[in-house]
């Protein structure tokens, strides 16, 4: 019984645990990154939500991550230590963003 | 060479600033729908061309881009006028950039390897950097309906990074 209590109680830390890492969606309407500046903590997770009818990208300048979001579809990357990031879209250079990643 | 052809380009898209300024019939809906189409098909074409002769990646890259976002932006233009009921019409500009643009790539197509690159990105961003001013000074501010109008702001948004991803690789061919 004493037993079931601790596991139970684990369990709900360890969901406790997941759930302190969030997810920021960032949208992409009309050739920019809606905001375009957004703070995070370590962990987190940026999904980027394509409303245009074209093909974008999300490239990190530091090179940590680049990724394509198609045409009304979704893409993210997973926030891995505290910096700022300065991100652009490849094909579409005129798109900028930041995210300030801090320290969970 | 290339500053007769970009000088060709300018002319062609004068004629359309040039008209709005003189007359005070500006171009109607039709005729900007097609002026916009044929710049897209133009671009097209060219980067068509660059995907058959160059073995620069970046190049091929940017040409690829090329292909996939002005298709998407003339398939919704098709969309749209057909849902206007709207026939485009040809004009004396939309042939003008269908003959200088078929001039340019009987120009590029006798380069190879890195003349080649070279002439094709250059072209690009003189190309973009004539259709953009075309669109915010005469075309845009021309269109009467608000979804054609919503669509060339787009557009625009569109091309005036294709002139800086155009910009940023001619620096880096140099």
């Amino acid at each position: 019984m004493r037993g079931e209590v601790f596991a139970a109680a684990g369990i709900f830390l360890a969901a406790t645990g997941a759930a302190s890492a969030d997810t920021i969606t960032v949208e992409i309407a009309k050739l920019a990154f809606v905001p375009a500046q957004v703070t995070a903590h370590v962990g987190d997770t940026i999904v980027w939500k394509n409303e245009d009818f074209i093909t974008h990208t999300a490239t990190a300048r530091n090179h940590e991550w680049d990724v394509t979001i198609p045409a009304h579809a979704t893409g993210r990357a997973v926030l891995s230590k505290p910096e700022v990031i300065d991100y652009f879209c490849r094909i579409h250079p005129n798109m900028r963003g930041r995210i300030t990643v801090e320290e969970k | 060479m290339l500053g007769s052809r970009l000088a060709a380009a300018g002319v062609a898209l004068v004629m359309v600033v040039g008209s709005a300024a003189a007359q005070p019939a500006r171009p109607t809906d039709p005729q900007i729908a097609h002026i916009a189409y044929t710049a897209g098909q133009v671009d097209i074409a060219a980067a068509k061309l660059a995907l058959q002769k160059s073995h620069n990646a970046q190049v091929r890259e940017f040409a690829a881009d090329m292909v996939r976002d002005h298709t998407a932006v003339n398939d919704k233009a098709l969309a749209l006028v057909k849902k206007l009921g709207v026939t485009p019409a040809d004009n004396p500009t939309s042939e003008a950039l269908v003959k200088q643009g078929e001039e340019n790539r009987a120009r590029l197509a006798k380069l190879d390897g890195a003349a080649f690159d070279k002439a094709y990105v250059d072209n690009e961003v003189a190309y973009h950097r004539e259709v953009n001013g075309a669109l915010e000074k005469t075309l845009i501010p021309s269109a009467s309906n608000h979804e054609l109008k919503a669509l060339l702001e787009t557009g625009l948004k569109i091309f005036q990074g294709h002139q800086q991803h155009a910009e940023m690789i001619a620096a880096a061919l140099q």
